[in-house]
């Protein structure tokens, strides 16, 4: 049958089906109006007023909490620590869990103990793992200075070191969430089929070279969804080192996020603090909007 | 022997020797941190930081849970229990029609949806903070469950969607010639269907709201409606630098996650490959 000839009952199909989805999407739709899109707008929108946040008059300024921004060197610093984290999680992350997820794979069901093990640092929570690390790496009983001690060395600060303290955070940043990655590329591989190993192999190839020749390219979706949401969680990143840190000391390991929790719940100035939350956004999603334009033209080349 | 053993071993060796390397850098913080929860505070002191304790020490236990631990962690259970029941309402609805129907602008929506997942939350905290504040929802466990739930929503789409959306649609189909409608559908079949997608995202977004910290630090101030992440601060600031009894917090607080990861581990992989395969 054909729907031109008759169609009144297409159409009220059709206006059913919206009706339905409208529905449908709403309350969703209302979630996110209410706790996104609306935030980010009055984000800035406190940004042009000079306001605390507790007294009740704030004073429009227009742009001068954005001109003040240009010449923060602690949020610049900030920024470079972010991009410095940025650069080292996808450095060190991404490949350790391609390397974890490919042993669990290839090991199979004989590896399960290691699997739970290596994953539990995610199921922490991140004031856990800052606190539990706060500890670890105490000068004077936490674990690094135990196994300096063992060696013949002294005691080790490195969270209260100015050159180390941003470091120190990576490398538990590091800890807690390549488990996560992990993880992804694992049902990466488990969405591969079984065949294709096994015709691999039939043909000749060899572990090294199914890996290289096979899997990698096939999971270069996954490695990209991963290394996306990398990049936006290390440019927001706050917890671990609010905790371990402070973002101390004296800025050293200071992030654009601790910068503005300081700068609206410490100092009270909460519209600047807006300003710098604005100002992460735009930095955010343009770069990765970049990445993302990055990885899928690299792609295209590849086909 | 043969050749192709040998090197099978050979290759197995260093992988082995890594994995176990993993195990302690991974494993070792935790094993610290469960050993610390029965030593005395001069036992920590005194003994090597591995060293098994003395005795079995409950003291620090004991101390902890009657020291308002039920209190945080009562309240990590409402806010979880609460948020996640919601989002998993929310997201079944709205992957119903974005992986079934076919309208204007469907893949405009769902882009938008997925798109927010890359939105940093400090981006929202300070309106959320206001508005929280402004509404007299401030301080209380009640203010969570807005932020929690929407913050995990555009990832739960975005898993869900795909799972719908590999589900045949012969049932659906046979359905709507008998004439169902779009939301007995949904109530009777789709639902049903997608029970195996809603149990990933319920552990996954189950250890992510268990574990949140930014808005329940923000959004909550005094003791009675703090959650369980929290529960560390208030405790740091009764008993400073005694290192025992704050490892017996966190461990206590990462039992249940662990528990609920050692059931749940298969089901999490699987979702995960369902949003892995899109990517």
């Amino acid at each position: 049958m054909n729907d031109n000839h008759n169609p009144t009952l297409s159409s009220i199909r059709k206006r059913s089906t919206h009706i339905a989805a409208a529905v449908f999407l709403s309350p969703a739709l209302l979630f996110l109006v209410i706790f996104v899109l609306y935030p980010i707008i009055n984000t800035f929108q406190l940004s042009t007023y000079n306001w605390s946040g507790i007294s009740p008059t704030r004073t429009f300024i227009g742009l001068d909490n954005w001109r003040e921004l240009m010449s923060d060197t602690i949020f610049w610093r900030a920024f470079q620590n972010n991009i410095t984290l940025m650069v080292l999680s996808l450095v060190f992350q991404v490949p350790f869990a391609l390397l974890l997820a490919t042993i669990l794979d290839a090991a199979g069901k004989r590896f399960n103990i290691f699997k739970v093990i290596w994953f539990l640092p995610l199921l922490m929570s991140t004031v856990a793992v800052g606190f539990l690390f706060r500890f670890v790496l105490d000068a004077n009983f936490g674990l690094i200075t135990f196994f300096s001690r063992l060696l013949g060395g002294g005691p080790i600060d490195l969270l209260g070191h100015p050159d180390r303290a941003l470091f120190a955070v990576i490398g538990v940043v590091a800890w807690r969430f390549i488990p996560f990655y992990m993880v992804l590329y694992l049902a990466g591989y488990s969405s591969l089929p079984d065949e294709l190993y096994e015709a691999a192999i039939i043909d000749g190839a060899s572990q090294s070279q199914y890996f290289w020749r096979v899997a990698l390219p096939l999971l270069t979706p996954v490695i990209r969804s991963g290394a996306i949401l990398s990049i936006v969680g290390s440019l927001a990143f706050f917890d671990l080192t609010f905790v371990m840190t402070g973002g101390g000391p004296s800025h050293a390991s200071e992030l654009m996020a601790t910068h503005m929790y300081r700068s609206t719940f410490l100092t009270m100035r909460m519209s600047y603090g807006a300003t710098i939350a604005g100002a992460m956004f735009i930095l955010i999603t343009t770069i990765a909007l970049i990445t993302i334009k990055l990885l899928s033209r690299k792609e295209k080349q590849q086909l | 022997m043969s050749i192709a053993k040998v090197k099978r071993l050979l290759v197995w060796i260093p992988i082995f020797i890594f994995s176990l390397l993993w195990l302690v850098i991974a494993g070792a913080p935790f094993l610290f941190m469960a050993l610390s929860t029965f030593k005395t505070q001069f036992e920590m002191l005194t003994g090597g930081v591995f060293a098994l304790p003395q005795s079995f020490y409950l003291s620090n236990l004991v101390t902890v849970v009657t020291g308002g631990f039920w209190n945080y962690f009562l309240n990590s259970v409402i806010v979880v229990t609460i948020s996640l029941f919601l989002l998993l309402m929310i997201t079944s609805f709205a992957a119903y029609p974005l992986s079934r129907f076919k309208f204007k602008f469907r893949n405009t929506i769902f882009s938008t949806i997925v798109a927010c997942m890359a939105i940093p939350i400090h981006v929202a905290l300070i309106p959320i903070f206001v508005m929280m504040r402004n509404i007299g929802l401030f301080d209380s466990i009640w203010a969570l469950i807005g932020p929690y739930i929407a913050f995990n929503l555009p990832i739960s789409v975005f898993i869900l969607t795909t799972f719908m959306g590999l589900i045949p649609r012969e049932m659906e189909e046979a359905a709507e010639i008998d004439g169902c409608s779009k939301y007995r559908i949904f109530f009777t079949i789709m639902l049903p269907l997608s029970k195996p997608g809603l149990a990933t995202l319920a552990i996954f977004n189950a250890i992510n709201m268990w574990n949140e910290f930014v808005f329940a630090f923000v959004l909550t101030q005094s003791m009675g409606s703090r959650t369980l992440p929290l529960a560390i601060w208030e405790f740091q600031g009764q008993y400073t630098n005694h290192v025992p009894l704050m490892m017996t917090v966190l461990t206590l607080t990462a039992v249940p996650m662990i528990i609920a990861f050692i059931i749940g581990q298969d089901r999490l992989i699987k979702g995960m490959m369902v949003g892995a395969v899109k990517g």
